[in-house]
């Protein structure tokens, strides 16, 4: 066999192995984007009740505007930022997209005077920012193609804890969030979230809207509205963060079938031209070896 | 109105369990609170207790809940807890290696995993008794 010939069918045999592998993350990637969102499904029902909750016990505590979570600070001189990356590549753009979203809200946020701290989950993430010796708040990673409550809630307590820190002693004043919205198997997009200050004002009046007439219940509280609503608002911070990083997880499998998918298809592409080639040198080889015994024996004949 | 309560146990992963029901118990920080048909609309705290679901026929169904609240309206009863585990899904040995850790350790200050721990083993043995019964 020729030299070139050889190269060829090494070539394609190297490809053919890469075809294997990323066909088989494609199958994998597609089969966790449906887990995922039925994870998703599955959280809903505790977000709807717990919505219901805070709507109402915000509706009978005395001021909700004065919650501490809720207040607005006056001075607003530290923000955080929560990045949800993922912890692998091979994925597209995905993490590249949260991190950029993420650096135009920094710059935004700069600009208003204001510094940020991140908070990154996710290995891509967080070597992004150690790359550029940027100090953060906080790093997770390890979970993001599977995030349970309990991620969410060590996040969550993490900001929760740097929001009620006073500004001068390090705390935040404002916490935002940058996920990937999960829109459909083929469309994912990058989103910004405040989630601290709680806007909750504006969910008690969207669900007492005229085409909802039945307000809600006259709850006896247990111990009181507000020692409720003090329990229930973290919460609430928390199941945000939940949300977030399981929208991100289905996105992230959405992201990583998609780069699969076209590397499988690359792949093929690569196989075919190889294959021509390699048919093209095959054949040229053999021209040449009749080539060279016509030669010879015209020679000898001669 | 039907004649039995409506439950729903839902937790922040997944719902957990739903059905009909003729009372419920649970925990409160002001003490323990039994749930009849016919109870006023209440929304009440939990803390780590094992929450008692007594159906009609008089079986029993046990969730250890860590934390959350429920709500009473109308005859319905909604438990929402961050954590909770239907008895049968207590891993029980963990539960016991956990509280003989934190009791070794008498300082830490974690006594809410104490607490989920014992909730775990309560709810567990008396799943476990029923059905040697």
């Amino acid at each position: 066999m020729g030299a070139q010939l050889r190269v060829y069918r090494r070539r394609i045999k190297s490809v053919q192995a890469t075809k294997k592998i990323t066909k088989a993350m494609e199958l994998i990637a597609s089969a966790r984007i449906v887990k995922a969102q039925n994870r998703l499904h599955a959280s809903m029902p505790y977000l709807t009740q717990l919505v219901d909750a805070v709507s109402a016990a915000a509706s009978h505590a005395s001021d909700v505007s004065k919650h501490p979570l809720t207040a607005k600070a006056e001075t607003q001189v530290r923000a955080a930022v929560l990045v949800i990356t993922a912890d692998r590549g091979l994925a597209g753009a995905y993490s590249s997209n949260a991190i950029k979203e993420a650096e135009a809200l920094t710059r935004n946020l700069t600009e208003k005077g204001m510094s940020v701290v991140p908070y990154v989950v996710g290995r891509k993430g967080v070597s992004f920012y150690r790359f550029r010796n940027r100090p953060m708040g906080g790093e997770y990673v390890g979970f993001t193609d599977q995030p349970t409550y309990s991620h969410a809630k060590e996040i969550g307590e993490d900001l929760l804890k740097a929001f009620m820190t006073p500004s001068p002693e390090g705390g935040v004043d404002e916490i935002h969030v940058v996920y990937t919205n999960f829109l459909n198997m083929a469309s994912q997009e990058t989103r910004v979230r405040r989630i601290l200050p709680l806007e909750v004002v504006d969910e008690v009046i969207d669900s007492s809207e005229p085409g909802n007439a039945n307000p809600f219940p006259l709850y006896e509280f247990e111990p009181g509205p507000e020692e409720v609503l003090d329990a229930l608002l973290p919460r609430y911070v928390e199941q945000m963060v939940y949300l977030s990083l399981l929208t991100s997880a289905a996105s992230e499998h959405a992201a990583r079938r998609r780069a699969m998918k076209s590397a499988t298809d690359n792949a093929e592409e690569l196989i075919r031209s190889l294959t021509r080639a390699a048919n093209a040198a095959r054949q040229a080889e053999i021209t040449q070896e009749i080539s060279e015994i016509v030669g010879g024996a015209d020679a000898l004949s001669a | 109105m039907a004649d039995q309560l409506e439950v729903a146990v839902v937790s922040a992963e997944r719902a957990l369990w739903s059905g009909k029901a003729k009372s419920v118990s649970a925990k409160t920080p002001e003490g323990d609170v039994g749930i009849l048909r016919g109870h006023e609309p209440m929304l009440a705290l939990l803390v780590e207790a094992p929450l008692r679901i007594e159906l009609e026929d008089g079986s029993k169904v046990l969730v250890a809940v860590h934390g959350g609240f429920f709500s009473v309206d109308s005859d319905k009863v909604n438990v929402i807890a961050e954590t909770a585990e239907l008895a049968e899904d207590v891993d029980l040995e963990r539960a016991q290696a956990a509280l003989a850790r934190l009791k070794a350790n008498p300082d830490s200050e974690d006594l809410s995993a104490l607490r989920r721990a014992e909730t775990r083993i309560q709810v567990a043995g008396v799943a476990k008794g029923v059905n040697t019964r």
